[in-house]
């Protein structure tokens, strides 16, 4: 085997490792839209969500994806037999669909809930109420995100 | 032991809709941001809030790695009795954290 052989077969490896560590994903996998419908029908149980007598307050355009406020509204009496049993709220593209899930009851007094969550890039963002005959109701907002967040590390 | 606000009026009618504002700071790490020493960081997050008016729980949240640090969470309840509100907040390491607010209710 001469030296050229050698350093050959030695460039061919080194090559084949830079080949090995660029398949490597680089970060987590995002969510997907089925990933999504799959985590609003485990919500809703398969049921069909009517639109309407639900909104989710968010801007349109955010400079910074680490927070984003966001506002979901129901519109429901709120008594014991008519208001609002739960709040879920998804994306689409995140590393995860899940953002949270506000229990509320007729002790509630007003079905509004308020918070601030992350956004990893541009996405579709799903409000989802469970009223408490059974019955869901959604809305959906897309939001475009200048500065992405949770995946990026430290600065 | 993290600092937590919670602001809320101390004073009701009974009957009347109150709002409450619960803020707490954490990190709220979600386990896929790489370090200063480029190893991923342990997921660290508050998974559950929990609000109870005298003993009775009016108002939880399921939190996921998506709620923005220092976890704000503002919602309503009704004043029916004086008495005094609880707050919790449960997470990853045994993070537990509780805030106790009074409220009077008149009328």
């Amino acid at each position: 085997m001469t030296a050229i052989d050698k350093l050959d077969r030695s460039r061919r490896k080194a090559l084949a490792g830079l080949g090995a560590l660029l398949l490597v994903p680089v970060g987590p996998a995002c969510a997907t839209p089925e990933k999504m419908a799959a985590a609003i029908d485990a919500f809703t149980g398969a049921a069909t969500p009517r639109r309407g007598g639900i909104t989710l307050e968010v801007a349109s355009l955010v400079d910074n994806g680490n927070t984003v406020p966001i506002t979901v509204r129901v519109d429901s009496p709120m008594t014991a037999i008519d208001h609002v049993a739960a709040i879920a709220v998804f994306n689409e593209r995140n590393p995860e669909t899940g953002v949270a899930v506000f229990t509320l009851g007729a002790r509630a007094g007003k079905a509004e809930v308020s918070t601030r969550i992350r956004m990893a890039t541009s996405q579709k963002l799903v409000a989802v109420a469970r009223m408490s005959d059974g019955s869901f109701r959604i809305h959906s907002a897309d939001v475009v995100v200048a500065l992405a967040a949770c995946i990026e590390g430290e600065a | 032991m993290a600092r937590a606000l919670v602001h809320m009026q101390a004073t009701a009618r009974r009957g009347e809709v109150i709002g409450i504002r619960a803020l707490i700071g954490h990190p709220m790490e979600t386990g896929y941001r790489p370090g200063a020493d480029g190893k991923v960081l342990e997921r660290d997050i508050i998974r559950r809030f929990t609000c109870r008016y005298n003993g009775e729980i009016v108002f939880s949240a399921e939190l996921h790695q998506a709620i923005a640090a220092n976890p704000y969470i503002a919602f309503y309840t009704v004043a029916v009795e004086s008495g005094s509100l609880e707050f919790k907040w449960e997470g990853d390491r045994g993070f537990v954290q509780a805030e106790t607010m009074p409220i009077t209710v008149t009328g």
